[in-house]
């Protein structure tokens, strides 16, 4: 598998989120975490950051998702939820992880 | 897998501290080997003993002290980011003329060659903060 990008700013704050999905390269895991679960809604004005990104698998952390009030259907059809033990998972599974700032 | 994890924010301030305390948690829990937490920047503040935060509130530093004492966990502060920000220890004291220390249990006040070490010597660096 290819790199593990963390993305921890929402997308409505910083280019973070978009500049992850541009770098990266096909295969990358995104994990959204903290404010940066925001980019995982559906029918935002950046969810074609997510929805049009091809070769990329985007996760979000459940905790942080819950925290902020969203519901698990508010969420961009194939973006998996992960806790902290799948974070972990991430990490090993991966080749590096960088995160996105 | 041997992991390093770098904190480069305090702690109340921003989410870093939560995020790295319950990664480094789930990873020993999955028996993973943390090889060192480093705090870097305002993160060396998640090392001063001195913090009462409300009881109802968690206790950030006392958390990383009570993860590092059940998996002898090493805690480095970044010495020069500790002494801009008033973080000391013994030797801190010693060396500065001052009249406390601060630092908590289990965390040490070291230099930047302990985070590239840890790089070096880990599978991976998992960084948190902006």
């Amino acid at each position: 598998m290819a790199d593990l990008y963390t993305v921890n700013k929402s997308p409505f704050e910083k280019n973070s989120l978009a500049d992850a999905i541009k770098f990266s390269t096909d295969g990358a895991a995104i994990l959204l975490i903290e404010d940066g679960v925001y980019g995982a809604t559906k029918g935002t004005a950046v969810e074609s950051l997510v929805t049009g990104a091809s070769g990329k698998k985007f996760y979000a952390l459940k905790a942080d998702v819950k925290a902020r009030g969203i519901a698990e259907d508010r969420l961009i059809d194939g973006v998996e939820l992960v806790d902290y033990a799948g974070f972990v998972d991430l990490v090993e599974a991966t080749d590096k992880v960088q995160a996105w700032l | 897998m041997k992991l390093a994890v770098q904190v480069n924010e305090g702690p109340y301030q921003h989410q870093a501290s939560d995020s790295a305390y319950h990664f480094t948690k789930a990873a020993l829990e999955k028996g993973h080997e943390v090889f060192r937490v480093f705090f870097y920047h305002d993160g060396v503040l998640n090392g001063t003993r001195l913090t009462t935060p409300p009881q109802d509130d968690r206790n950030i530093v006392n958390r990383w002290v009570e993860l590092a004492e059940k998996h002898d966990l090493d805690l480095v502060l970044c010495v020069a980011a500790a002494q801009r920000r008033g973080i000391v220890d013994d030797g801190e004291a010693e060396r500065n003329g001052k009249d406390a220390t601060n630092i908590a249990p289990k965390f040490r006040i070291s230099g930047l060659g302990q985070l590239i070490e840890a790089a070096i010597q880990c599978d991976r660096l998992v960084v948190f903060g902006d």
